[in-house]
């Protein structure tokens, strides 16, 4: 029953979701930071164009970023993020994607996060003299991230998902084998669609309950 | 007090306007705390002595008037504001210890990274405060697993370790229990007896009678009286601080 598995790499197109997903998360977690210590800033200039950018790419489908990377940055302007061939680019620009997209609900939980923080917190660390950086990056940021690895936990699941758009740049990731599976082995649709689901619960399982126990130690206690 | 004239007070408003909205909560407020001085601010609660005492390192600005801190006014924003705020120290109701760190690291922290102490340096006269106000052995500790008054008195520590010239305590024992407010006030008083110059917004009147040198009644957004604590106490001139007195010392 599971003998045609063997003319198809599913462990490769898996682990080429998890490399979209590992370099994504990495690049959207630093890019939401940003974002969101722009939108507390005191620098309204900073402020706006935060606001303005997480409004554009929050409420734009993912699949047209995913495309408007590839036909618009990579073949209309030309950008190649130096990826050899046209494999590489477009996994690359992929990752581009998924990072400007990611980063908006990145900013989005973090910000919430900073909410969570008492304004005492800031207070006292201005009164000491700390700047408006080191206030944001010393006091207020880390007591928000471990408020929000909850809420940062299905930004990386639906992360890890959205990935599969991918595929409609040519990305071999799992959902573009899949479709491959689905024309070739008509006849078992229902077993392509079941192992597929399972490597993505797979996946994203661990990845809950893992984060879930960090959230609990990391959590401060008030 | 030859030398009080020689060299500008340590804190002084003129003519400080402060509004919540349509709420005037400071009025024409005119004071001045000279050097070596532990000024008591009194009043009822919404008179305003709290939002006087955060305006002094702008955590609340004004909105119209000057406040000079060691004969320079108060810089509007960034560096400058940020100097001026490492030599005030400032105590909060609320403790405000940094959570995530633990009571070693909320005091070396700014002497660390505003001035630019070394580590090692910075510790060494952390655990001489923490000694000195009596909480050296809770150090690895976190905030949260503090009483409230060893919380209030590694906040003492924090402040003190950034060398002030001038600490602000803003009501440091209006949120704690009872049996913890005689160890914070004693640190407060040792702090006094040492020449530190201090200005004390509280409810503590014993702490008034006994360290400071001068008490400011307000009330009203208004600084109603300015008098020694034993005139304020036995003599008070306006209604208001009599009925205020006769409030709180009756019972």
């Amino acid at each position: 029953m599971f003998d045609f598995l063997s003319e198809y790499d599913v462990l490769g197109a898996f682990w080429l979701t998890v490399q979209l997903t590992f370099f994504s998360a990495i690049g959207a977690l630093i890019w939401g930071t940003i974002l969101a210590g722009m939108r507390v800033s005191p620098v309204p200039l900073m402020r706006g164009f935060a606001t303005a950018y997480i409004n554009l790419m929050r409420n734009t489908p993912l699949t047209l970023i995913i495309l408007a990377c590839s036909l618009g940055l990579n073949q209309t302007l030309g950008m190649t993020l130096a990826g050899q061939n046209f494999e590489q680019q477009n996994y690359r620009l992929a990752i581009l994607g998924f990072i400007a997209y990611t980063a908006t609900f990145v900013c989005e939980s973090i910000r919430s996060g900073i909410n969570t923080v008492p304004v005492g917190q800031a207070e006292a660390a201005r009164a000491l003299g700390l700047g408006f950086t080191q206030v944001l990056g010393i006091v207020v940021l880390p007591q928000a991230f471990r408020s929000v690895i909850g809420p940062l936990t299905s930004v990386l699941i639906a992360l890890t998902k959205n990935t599969t758009i991918a595929s409609t740049i040519g990305v071999a990731e799992a959902s573009l084998l899949m479709s491959e599976m689905i024309e070739n082995e008509s006849d078992k649709i229902f077993l392509v669609f079941a192992i597929f689901a399972l490597g993505f619960v797979i996946l994203t399982l661990p990845t809950g309950l893992i984060l879930g126990w960090v959230a609990k130690k990391a959590a401060v206690k008030r | 007090m030859s030398t009080a004239t020689s060299a500008p007070p340590m804190i002084k408003a003129s003519g400080v306007n402060k509004y919540f909205g349509d709420l005037h909560v400071l009025k024409e407020i005119d004071f001045e705390v000279p050097r070596g001085q532990v000024v008591v601010v009194l009043g009822p609660s919404g008179s305003g002595k709290s939002t006087l005492c955060r305006a002094i390192n702008r955590l609340e600005p004004i909105n119209s008037g000057e406040i000079q801190v060691d004969g320079k006014p108060l810089p509007a924003e960034g560096k400058a504001l940020a100097a001026l705020r490492a030599d005030v120290g400032m105590v909060f109701q609320q403790f405000n210890l940094f959570a995530h760190k633990t009571i070693l690291d909320n005091v070396t922290l700014a002497p660390q990274k505003v001035r630019k102490v070394s580590s090692g340096d910075a510790r060494k006269t952390a655990m001489e405060l923490l000694e000195r106000v009596g909480i050296a052995d809770q150090a690895q500790k976190y905030p949260a697993q503090l009483s409230g008054g060893q919380q209030q008195r590694a906040a003492i520590a924090r402040a003190l370790a950034m060398r002030p010239k001038v600490m602000l305590f803003d009501e440091p024992t209006s949120a704690l229990d009872p049996e913890m407010v005689q160890e914070v006030l004693d640190t407060m008083t040792s702090l006094a007896d040492e020449g530190m110059t201090m200005l004390v917004v509280t409810h503590e009147m014993g702490f008034a009678r006994r360290a400071a040198h001068r008490v400011v009644f307000m009330s009203d957004g208004e600084i109603v009286e300015d008098s020694t604590p034993s005139d304020f106490f036995t003599a008070p001139k306006s209604e208001r601080a009599k009925d205020f007195l006769g409030k709180i010392l009756t019972h």
